[in-house]
């Protein structure tokens, strides 16, 4: 978040992302093919789930990330709100898509690993269901924030709603779970046990990493875009 | 001339990404009424609005009494009566009983016979019982001139107060303004037309930024 | 607090002039509710099984239903321009219409829950019990809901807008709100549930007021 001050003129964030983008797309181009070969040459299949163990590599990180992306919206809608940072607006028009996106992996990761694993496509899995919901806040704030004719006012809203859902969250998430242990027993296997053998949480680890580059990734070149792209439309209006 | 109750430094106010007007400076005392003028989009909303605090300016400072109304909001909010485009009445409530909800919405107790006089004032006691929603532009301009009289705050912001109105009731706008000053009160008006106050000031509003007052 | 007061006697005196407005939404809730016997089938275990998850997902449909309007009203009116300068904290009028908007929704379909419950085949413990979970768990319905309608002010397709962004929120009183009655008759812990759920309602009160004066306060910009 420190960073955000720093970043908070357009035109420097610019300049910023302009030096950064270039070596950030060979890192993370580099490490995802390491990655790769990580996930699903080097690493062994489970003694249990055999290689379906290879789709949590994409599944884990991406919830992580997905959760910490809606933590990020929380953050840049605390600074538009209260600092009127105007390029954390922009920001989170761009990352809430992408947010949702990892959120979206996760969702399709997990229920293809689910048929094999518990014979179905969807299981009302504790942790499944928060996900959902957590994709349920990212579509809410998304429609928000394009909902209105003046951006600006979308912006706010959906900063609003981002600071009042990062409060829920842990409340949908409590709840969740309580009802997944009210309504059925403990699943055969969960997503993502407790002990994690070595020789898979380094892939594991790695994927993170990996991700997580990609994000930043997408999210530096889609807040570029929505620059230009409020730029545009600022123009269009004066003239 | 006594001195200011109201100044107001260097105001600048952003719509959308356009500058609406910049460096706005101007000061009131008290009996003394600015008009607001200026072709439409020039502002003349947007400058109430920023006087009552509904818009964050991007600069500036509006003070009353030398205190910044922004460190004392409610404070400041209880020295306004608002009269914007939208009359701001219930359409499925009466006349006395819009404003007798207004009055209490501000705090105040129940008007009572001030509630009468405001109603005779804007030749609104007929209509007393009848619901918003069977009357008029013009009578519901009424309501809502005998809601900003009923307030009793010193300072009136208004938004082309004269619309739809016609010339009976022109005049009595005019008298209630006019006793509004002579008691020391302050008033800012959008208007196009002359509102008969002599002394007025205006300040015009537009692109060559000339401040007159 | 005579503001307070005051907005809340204004609503519901035009709620009064009106009462079409609250009688179609518990018309809707009957409504919805009869459809469910209808499309699931009339075995009475069934319907006593799925009674509270079926009549809380209704109210909660029911409440939305009636949120549309709740600032909409003002906001076209000029009116909110009034709440906004009121001399008092814009929370307290937000809380103000949620109460309001409890008093003629959740109310009555606290009071309205049990008649249907019955042709749904519910015991009268349970009957009680489900109208005193929507007696706890509606006004963070109401304030949850307020908030959407806040930030959906103005906004192009308010309507679908303002279930999409409240749905998710409200899940955890869904939860707790149909788990009670359910406990309740399973022999679960009922008064733990409740305890939950007025959590969630304190939860709601000591956050959303905020959001939704911060949400008005920039509708009115």
């Amino acid at each position: 978040m420190a960073d955000l001050h720093f970043l908070a003129n357009p035109a420097r964030f610019r300049r910023f992302s302009q030096r950064v983008v270039p070596s950030l797309s060979v890192a993370t181009a580099l490490m995802l093919a390491v990655g790769l070969y990580l996930a699903l040459l080097q690493s062994p299949p489970d003694y249990q789930q055999g290689d379906t163990v290879r789709i949590m590599f994409v599944h884990v990180p991406s919830a992580w990330l997905a959760m910490a992306g809606y933590a990020l919206l929380a953050g840049l809608g605390a600074s538009l709100l209260i600092w009127r940072h105007p390029l954390a607006a922009l920001m989170a028009r761009a990352a809430a898509p992408v947010g949702a996106g990892f959120c979206a992996v996760c969702l399709l990761t997990g229920s293809l690993w689910g048929r094999p694993m518990w014979g179905a496509y969807w299981v009302w899995d504790a942790r499944l269901t928060s996900m959902l919901l957590l994709f349920f806040l990212y579509l809410g704030h998304i429609a928000l924030s394009r909902a209105y004719d003046e951006p600006d006012r979308g912006d706010r809203a959906a900063a609003i709603l981002a600071l009042i859902g990062v409060i829920n969250l842990p409340i949908i998430k409590f709840s969740v779970d309580w009802w997944n242990t009210l309504h059925q027993p403990a699943s055969v296997a969960r997503l993502g046990g407790p002990s994690i053998h070595p020789s898979i949480l380094v892939p594991l680890l790695w994927m993170a990493a990996t991700l997580f580059l990609l994000f930043v990734l997408l999210v530096l070149l889609r807040t570029d875009t929505e620059i230009d792209r409020r730029r545009l439309e600022n123009a269009e209006q004066q003239a | 001339m006594a001195t200011p109750l109201l100044e107001v430094a260097d105001l600048a106010c952003r719509r959308g990404g356009r500058r609406v007007f910049e460096r706005l400076s101007f000061s009131l005392g008290p009996g003394e009424l600015l008009a607001l003028t200026g072709r439409n989009g020039s502002g003349k909303t947007t400058l109430l609005r920023a006087l009552a605090l509904l818009i964050r300016p991007d600069t500036g400072s509006i003070h009353w009494q030398g205190t910044d109304v922004a460190a004392e909001p409610d404070a400041w909010r209880g020295r306004l009566a608002w009269l914007g485009h939208l009359e701001g009445l219930k359409a499925d409530l009466s006349v006395a009983e819009n404003l007798l909800a207004a009055e209490r919405l501000r705090g105040a107790p129940p008007a009572g016979d001030r509630l009468d006089s405001a109603l005779v004032a804007f030749d609104l006691s007929v209509l007393a019982r009848r619901a918003m929603r069977t009357l008029s532009a013009g009578q519901r301009r009424r309501t809502a001139l005998a809601r900003v009289v009923l307030t009793q705050a010193p300072l009136w912001l208004l938004d082309e107060p004269l619309n739809a109105l016609d010339a009976p009731a022109q005049a009595a706008f005019r008298g209630a303004l006019a006793s509004h000053l002579a008691s020391g009160g302050l008033a800012i008006a959008a208007t196009h037309a002359d509102l008969g106050v002599a002394g007025a000031r205006t300040l015009e509003l537009g692109e060559p930024q000339k401040a007159s007052a | 607090m005579s503001g307070f007061v005051a907005l809340v006697a204004r609503d519901l005196r035009l709620v009064w002039r009106r009462p079409g407005d609250v009688a179609v939404v518990l018309a809707f809730f009957v409504v919805a509710t009869t459809l469910f016997p209808l499309g699931i089938g009339p075995e009475a275990n069934v319907l006593a099984r799925i009674a509270a998850g079926v009549l809380w997902c209704a109210a909660l449909f029911a409440a939305l239903l009636s949120l549309d309007r709740l600032f909409a009203a003002d906001f076209e009116d000029g009116t909110l321009d009034l709440l906004l300068l009121a001399p008092w904290p814009l929370e307290l009028a937000a809380l103000a219409k949620c109460c309001a908007h409890w008093i003629v929704t959740g109310l009555p379909l606290a009071v309205l829950a049990p008649l249907l419950g019955v042709a749904f085949g519910l015991e009268p413990a349970v009957l009680l019990a489900l109208s005193a979970t929507l007696l706890v768990g509606t006004p963070t319905l109401s304030l949850i809901g307020g908030l959407a309608a806040a930030l959906t002010l103005g906004a192009r397709k308010s309507g679908a807008l303002l279930a999409l962004l409240a749905l998710p929120l409200c899940v955890p009183t869904l939860i707790f709100g149909a788990g009670a009655v359910e406990a309740l008759a399973t022999g679960g812990d009922f008064r733990a549930h409740i305890a939950v759920l007025a959590a969630l309602a304190l939860v709601a009160l000591a956050t959303t007021p905020w959001a939704i004066a911060a949400a008005l306060r920039q509708a009115g910009e």
